[in-house]
Formats: C-alpha cells, structure tokens, sequence
C-alpha cells in the first residue's frame, strides 16, 4: 500500500512521461528466469579454485606457517604467503578514488607475524579443484603464540591496555563545538542522561563474496568481481604493484551490498594468483568466509545528555561517542564524521557539543553499512526523545514537533541543508498510519513507537565526488546508455535508463545500459553513501540533455522552428505548438548520422566541493544535502517470554521525486526489514574476538514470517539536489526503523531496553529488574 | 580421490549426464552441468536460494546428493519460462518489482511454484509458511508476497498455468 503525497506547489509544468512511474525494471525478466549472470556464475577454460586459509586466533603472533605438504600435493598450482608478498599493503580506506590524499592505513595483504582479528589471511591456495584446494588447507601447518588482545572499546581506551596498532587504540577522534553548552544547561528546566548501546550487524548478502581473475593478451588483469566499487582497480593496482591501467575491474549485477561489498574483498587475492599462476582463478567465500572475510556494522556506545525546558525545547546537548573499529582502520574515520554530523537529528540544537571516537580492539573490522554511523546516532537520539517526552509528560510527537529543524535553518555544522526539510510532515503521516490499536490480552502488551530522521545522501563534500556518464542513439532510434555505476539490486541502473529515456522521448524497452567496467564505462564513483541516483543520475541527464539539444536544433532547422519548441516523446519529434509538424525519431537520428552531427554525449556531474569541516568546531559543509522521514511501528510484547512481534510498520519518507515507485517502495520495505533484525534479533557473539554465530542458523534475520507488510508513505518535494529533484532512499530507508521499534517496546512494557538487538532475554531482565525497583 | 560414477539427471525436461563423487551435492552437480540459475548462498540449508523442484517438491539443492536426484524430475527457475515466455510467477515478480538484488529469487519462485502447486488459493499465511525456508536480504518480502498472490490469481484465471 502507497500513498504519493505532492506539495500542489511543487506540481507547476511538471509532466513526466516515463519519470515516477512504476515501470518493470530493466534487469528485472533477466533476474526471475536465471539469464541474469551473476560474478560467480562466471567460468574460464582452465581454470584454478582458490580457497583463502585463516587465523582462528584474534590476536597472537605468528610463530610457524609451514606450507611444504601442501605445495606438494598433486593438483596445487600456487600457495601463496606473506613471503611472497612481502611489504604489500592494501588500501582501507576511501581509496584515492577522487583524487585526495590517501590516509595511512593500509592493511596487510596476508599476516606476516602478527595477527591482530579472527579471521585474518594467513594464506591463499590456488587448485585444479575446490576439494584439492581444501585439501590442501588442511595440509597448511600453522602456531599461533596468544598475544593479550582487547576486545571492548573501553578497555582499549585505558592506560595500559594491550595495542592493536600505533601508539594508543584512538582510530580517529571528531568534535562539534556549537553556540554555549554551559549556558545552554544553565537555562534547562531538566537534564535527561542516557547511555545507548547499539551492535554489530552483519550485512548478510545472499551473494557471497566471489571474483573470476585472468590475464589478457595486453597483461591486464581482468577480474570479474561482485563489488559495489569499480574505482578500486586502483588500489588493487597498488597492491600488487602494476600501472593502474593494468587492472580492469569489470563488475556484474550484485546480489546484495549494503556498504559490505564496499571495501576491497576478494579482489587483491584474485589478482595476485592470476598474475602468479598465469591462469584464470576463482575465489567464491563460503558463508562462514563471507561472515569472518568482511567488516562489519560498528557498535557505539553513545551517551546523550539533553538539557530542556518544561514546555519541551531543548536548550543544549552534549553527545559522547564510542565506535569499535576492530583490528583494523577501514571506513572508521568516516563512519564516526557521519555519526558526529548526525547526533542531534532532524532537531534544532543551538548549543551543541560532540565527541566521537573510533576505537581498534582485536574484534572483526568494522566499516561500511548502510546508515553509516548516522544510523547509529539516530538510535539514540530518537529513544533520548522519546525518554525527554516521558520525562515531561509530553506527547512524544509534540515533543518532536516543538523541536523540528525546519526548511532554512542550520543543521549541526551550521551548514543549511538546501532543499526541503519534511520532516514534521513525515512523522505526522507516519504516525497516523497506525491506525487503530491492536487489542491487548493474556502476557500480551502492545506498544508504539516513533522515530524521525536526519540521513545524507552524496558522499562527504571534501571528496570532491564527481560522476560520468555517456548517452547515445543508435541509427534505428534505440538508446544506449553507459555509466561505470554498479547495481547493487536497488535498480540503480534501470534509473539511469529511465533518466535517459524522459529526456529523449523513447520508452524503456528502447534503451541498453552497460555498467560496471572500469575500462569501458564512464566511471561513474561508487555505489554507497545514497549517491548513486543522485551522482549517476544527474551525470545521465545532463548528457542525454546534451544529447537532446543537438537533436532538437537539428529538428528546428527541418520544421522552421526554435529549438526551444521542439519535443520529443513516444519516438518521435515534433513541433510543441503545431504537432502536426513531427518525424519519427529514428529519421532525425538517420539524418544526423548522414550529417556528421554527434549522436552521443559524454557529461560529468559535480557534487559541490567544500573543504574539510573545521577540525575544532566541527563547523563546515560535509554532504551536499540530506533527507528527512520517519518511521512508526505498533509491536506486540509477551511479557512472560520476552518475545516481541512487530505488528504494523509503516514508513514514511520524503524522496524528493521518485524516479520508480515500485524501487523507492522495495527499498523503504527492505530498509523496514534491515531495520528490524538489527533492533530484534540480528546478534554477532564473539568470544575474544572469535566470531561464535557464523552462520545463517545462528545470525537471526527476519523471514516471511516475522516480517508485517510494510505500509510506504512517500512524499514528493522535488526540492532535492537529485535528478529532477530526487533525493535518496537507499540509506534512508533503514535509519529510523530500530529506534521506533525500541520505543514501542518501551511503551509495551514501561521499561527501556537501552542495548540491542532488544532479544527477549533482555526483555525479561528489564522487566524483572521494573518490579524489583 | 574419492570415487566418481555416472549420474543421470532429468533437469527441465532434458536428460543431461556428469561423472560426479558419491557425495557431490545436486547443487553443485547442476551448477556443474551450467545451471548457474540454481543459486548458492550458505551451502546449509539455511537460505533456499538453491531450492529446485524435485518431482514437484520444493528442496534444497545443497542438502540433496546429486545422486539421490536420478530417476527424478529436476526442476529449476528457468525451467518454469524464459524471456519471450514466462512463467506468470516471473511475470508477477518482474511487474510487482519484487526482484532486487534478485540472488535469493530464483529460489523464491521455486517454493512460490510449490506453494501455489499445494494451495492454488493460497492465503497470507499459505504464502509465508511456504516461503519460511528463504531469506531474502533486500525486500522486507512484501512484495513477494504480494507478486504470489497476484501469480495464483493469474494462473486459476488462465485455468491452470504449465
Ligand atoms: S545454499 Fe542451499 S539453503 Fe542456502
Ligand atoms: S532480492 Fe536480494 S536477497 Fe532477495
């Protein structure tokens, strides 16, 4: 169920042909009849069968790798070790994809002495077959000497505490300093203290990591990978110590990302036994592999302090900040910036202080996710809301809505978001939509809950994020787009062909989009940070734009019109005021081609560029925009069991224009359901370090069974830096989702559960600790 | 090494043979053969992206033993239609956007096949419990169940679809 809410304002001369429609994605009939090839269904005469061996220690030094028996057995092409590749490194952090200085953290490519997390490559095997390459495994003889590790971010930051690397664990330290905190709580009527615990999560793909690698006849190595990022052919380059221009990266449609297939994966070890055996490789993660072989969701530990008057305004907030970064840097320098921009929400707060830090511990590394800290800060602030409401006695809306940053005010880094601020307009429709309540019996208690959001989308603006496309026409009328863009599922790619094809005046069933090859698309950045409609798409419509000029001047000149009263829709052009003046499309496209005139355009988009925020104060631009919507759910709580059920979730967002309801719609329910499993049941136990629940039996996601139908509310601004004023769904739509659980819990029950996943065992524990106090 | 023997698999409606080892799983004998539509996501049985239909019930492929498949019919996504003739099960979920990243999909629209085999009307409840045995990541499965529901009713208008 959708409802599309448009400001009236906002409708004037807009009239969209292909645009906002819910149209069959183009790689939709290729993925439900299997013709849709995915990384790993890619195969190579003569191949060889990878299998990486690791650590089952998470910190110890490595005293002995003996790899002779198993070089020996028959059918062993390669066994590769940190001998072989001595002093390469591989990049963690955001590469040099946009040309900034890369930061100092590269990571080994495979364990030399120490091993600092579980998991860690201590050796890559190449096979004739899968069996002989675990075989082989087998045969590897290794001794791990335990070396003290730390496995809790506050142990870490103590005097004293076993090193992860560097002089001190500190990954990287953020601050705000807004307005005057002192004063701020000098004026409060009440301070609220909380402290929020929030887990890891895994991102759980169904596609496990996998990559074919091969070396063609110009010495290119050529991998054929699942990767959100084409653009790492260069630090793969540098990995293994070849020309940029020697690696190409040619992606496949993705069976799932969510920022986990955003770091380098299996890429580097693909590329160095290509390069080594001379022979096509595959390497395909088991699940377990795809568990350890990955960075995970960072836990934070966050405490808000919140001063406020009686009537509900909040005069001044102080927000503390812990991230576990694991054992190595990754996106941790990142993914704290976007929790520290994020920490007072879609909320004004004038006299605003923020720390954030990233600590190393010996546990998994942690990186990109969807929400990418944001949605760790939003956990927290919306249940403190909710906490500030009780407190007071407000309705939690009202509160909410006395505190709404609104369209033109400055957000925390006293930057102001350019387009529309929908907020309150969000939460209202959300919240209405739960309808009447569900009726309460037996152990049964039911509750509801709210949460609101503040998420970017684009990448951080010091990057200097730019994205490429080419549109063209062929001689018989049918459009050919090209962009680098990687499609994760979202229908990034189906987007761009539905840009391209409003501009032109086609259908989509007239349109071809290559994507994912680092040598012959345009390279169009990476698919993370909600930047692909907004970076891909603006860059395809500035070029079929481009492109539809020229055509359109060509067609004036035939008809004796300006080309400003040229249209061109359902394939053909024609004159705006005099349609009988008109040609089929395919015609004009014939005459240019006769004429020499251009039939293609190749555009690059900019997102704005700013400089760092000011390290001091935090104060500065850090994203180009931001969306805003809201979250409701009703849950059901059995107070014997613990169990908790959510009953109705219903998500309401501002998109700003949707390009495909029926993508933005699958995105919010899929965001609905990320959402859910990380606030319920989503659990990653590690005993020092070592991951305990590396399976999908012991890693609980929600099923058919658990999840309700998910209810869309979307709203339409067109305010939004986006594509004909899009903005961005696909982090969004997840951010709001557990803290709106966590409060109707809290309200089922009278009692706050402050650390998730909200299992039922801590459910019971909080209310038997409610009736002993 | 482990011994081999000659399999015969009847898969889509083709006989198609491999010398496979005893334990070789169906999963890995179809990928094998180049089904490479039978999806593999764990290996466990824990996720049914590799289910198959096999005499009309719906298992996972990677907890079967390729050898336990003979003399049985094999059925996998692209066995149900292809591009110019689909199944309407594809058609619902290509139309009703209920494909994303669509790895977990080609086992979806098996145990969707095996559901609307056994309720041809099937209820909410008929359409989660059939698909309990699948994940999927990205949809928050609402419109999966919905493209279900909106196939049944196609297929007892169509009178009984292949
Ligand atoms: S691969 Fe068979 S159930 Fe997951
Ligand atoms: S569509 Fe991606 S796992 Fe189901």
């Amino acid at each position: 169920m959708t409802q599309t809410d448009v400001d009236p304002g906002t409708l004037a001369n807009v009239q969209f042909r292909q645009v906002g429609k819910p149209l069959t994605r183009t790689d939709a009939p290729g993925k439900v009849t299997g013709r849709t090839p995915y990384a790993g269904d890619y195969v190579m005469p003569n191949m060889l069968h990878m299998r990486v061996v690791r650590a089952d220690i998470a910190s110890a030094r490595l005293a002995r790798l003996d790899v002779s028996k198993a070089r020996a057995l028959a059918g062993v092409a390669c066994v590769l070790t940190a001998d072989e590749v001595t002093d390469r490194t591989a990049a963690t952090d955001i590469p040099g994809q946009t040309g900034q200085k890369r930061l100092d953290t590269d990571q080994p490519i495979l364990v030399k002495d120490r091993v600092r997390y579980f998991g860690e490559p201590l050796a890559l095997i190449a096979a004739e077959t899968r069996d002989i390459a675990d075989h082989a495994a087998e045969l590897i003889e290794f001794e791990l000497e335990p070396i003290p590790g730390v496995y809790d971010p506050l142990e870490a930051l103590k005097p004293g505490a076993p090193l992860v690397y560097g002089e001190d664990n500190i990954v990287a330290e953020r601050k705000i300093r807004k307005g005057d905190v002192e004063a701020g709580f000098a004026r409060a009527d009440l301070v609220v203290g909380n402290t929020y615990k929030t887990p890891f999560q895994e991102h759980a793909f169904l596609e496990p990591e996998v990559g074919l690698a091969w070396v063609d006849e110009n010495d290119v190595v050529n991998i054929r990978v699942s990767t959100q990022v084409i653009e790492h052919f260069r630090p793969i380059a540098d990995a293994i110590g070849v020309p940029h221009n020697k690696v190409r990266v040619r992606g496949a449609l993705v069976g799932g990302g969510f920022g986990g297939k955003e770091d380098l994966t299996v890429e580097v070890y693909l590329a160095l036994l290509a390069k080594q055996t001379g022979r096509p490789v595959r390497l395909e993660y088991s699940r377990e592999d795809s568990f350890v072989g990955h960075g995970k969701r960072h836990p934070f530990i966050l405490t808000y302090r919140t001063g406020v008057t009686k009537d509900g305004k909040i005069t001044a907030l102080d927000v503390q900040m812990i991230a576990d970064a694991g054992a190595y840097v990754f996106l941790s320098p990142y993914v704290v910036l976007y929790a520290l921009v994020a920490a007072p929400g879609p909320y004004r707060v004038d006299n605003l202080n923020v720390f954030a830090q990233a600590v190393a511990t010996n546990n998994m590394y942690t990186s990109a996710f969807r929400g990418f800290g944001a949605l760790q800060a939003c956990t927290a602030y919306e249940q403190q809301m909710d906490e500030i409401a009780n407190t007071l006695g407000i309705d939690r809306l009202e509160l909410r809505r006395r505190n709404f940053l609104k369209t033109g005010e400055p957000m925390s880094t006293g930057f102001v978001p350019p387009s529309a601020i929908w907020t309150e307009q969000c939460a209202e429709k959300a919240w209405a939509g739960l309808g009447e309540p569900s009726p309460e019996k037996g152990p049964i208690r039911t509750g509801r809950g709210l949460a609101c959001y503040q998420q970017s989308y684009g990448r951080l603006t010091f990057l200097h994020d730019t994205s490429e496309a080419w549109v063209g026409v062929e001689m018989d009328g049918t459009v050919v787009v090209r962009s680098g863009v990687t499609d994760i599922g979202a229908g990034q790619i189906s987007a761009l062909g539905q840009i391209a094809v409003e501009v032109l005046g086609v259908t989509l069933d007239n349109v071809v989009i290559y994507n994912s090859d680092s040598a012959v698309t345009p390279l169009a950045g990476t698919t993370t940070a909600t930047r692909a409609l907004y970076m891909t798409g603006n860059a395809a419509k500035q070029a079929a734009e481009g492109l539809r000029a020229r055509l359109a001047e060509r067609a004036a000149q035939e008809f004796g019109a300006a080309p400003d009263e040229i249209d061109m829709a359902f394939n053909e052009v024609f004159v705006i005021d005099r349609p009988e003046q008109r040609m089929p499309l395919v015609e004009l496209v014939r005459t240019c081609a006769a004429e020499g005139i251009h039939r293609s355009e190749l555009a690059i988009f900019r997102a704005p560029f700013s400089d760092f925020l000011d390290p001091e104060t935090g104060q500065g631009q850090a994203h180009p925009d931001y969306a805003y919507g809201a979250h409701a759910v009703e849950v059901s709580v059995d107070v014997e069991t613990g169990e908790v059920e959510v009953l109705k979730s219903i998500a309401a967002h501002d998109v700003g224009q949707c390009i495909n309801p029926a993508a933005v719609e699958g995105q919010i329910q899929g965001g609905a359901q990320n959402g859910q499993g990380y606030a319920l049941s989503e659990e990653m136990l590690y005993e020092e370090g070592r991951l305990v629940t590396p399976s999908f039996s012991e890693y609980l996601m929600p099923t058919a069974m658990d999840m309700p139908n998910v209810e869309c509310i979307i709203l339409e601004s067109r305010s939004g830096v986006g594509p004909f004023g899009a903005k961005g769904i696909g982090e969004p739509a997840m951010t709001a989702v557990a803290p709106a659980i966590a409060n109707a819990v809290a309200d089922a029950i009278g009692v706050r559960v402050f650390e998730m996943p909200i299992t039922p065992e801590r459910v019971v524990t909080a209310l038997q600790q409610r009736d002993a106090s | 090494m482990p011994e081999t023997r000659t399999i015969t698999l009847r898969i889509n409606g083709r006989e198609e043979e491999g010398r496979f080892p005893a334990q070789r799983t169906l999963l890995e004998a179809l990928r094998h053969l180049g089904h490479m539509e039978v999806k593999c996501g764990c290996e466990k049985g824990d996720c049914g992206a590799c289910a198959v239909l096999l005499d009309g019930m719906a298992v996972d492929s990677c907890l079967t033993l390729a050898w336990m498949a003979a003399g049985k019919e094999v059925t996998t996504v692209s066995g149900l239609g292809d591009l110019d003739s689909p199944h309407p099960l594809q058609t619902a979920f290509a139309d009703g956007g209920a494909a994303q990243c669509g790895y977990c999909i080609p086992g979806i629209i098996i145990a969707a096949k095996a559901i609307i085999d056994a309720h041809p009307e099937p209820s909410e409840d008929d359409i989660r419990l059939g698909l309990s045995g699948n994940l999927c990541r990205c949809t928050g499965y609402t419109k999966i169940f919905e493209a279900i529901a909106d196939a049944a009713g196609e297929m007892r208008a169509e009178g009984g679809a292949p």
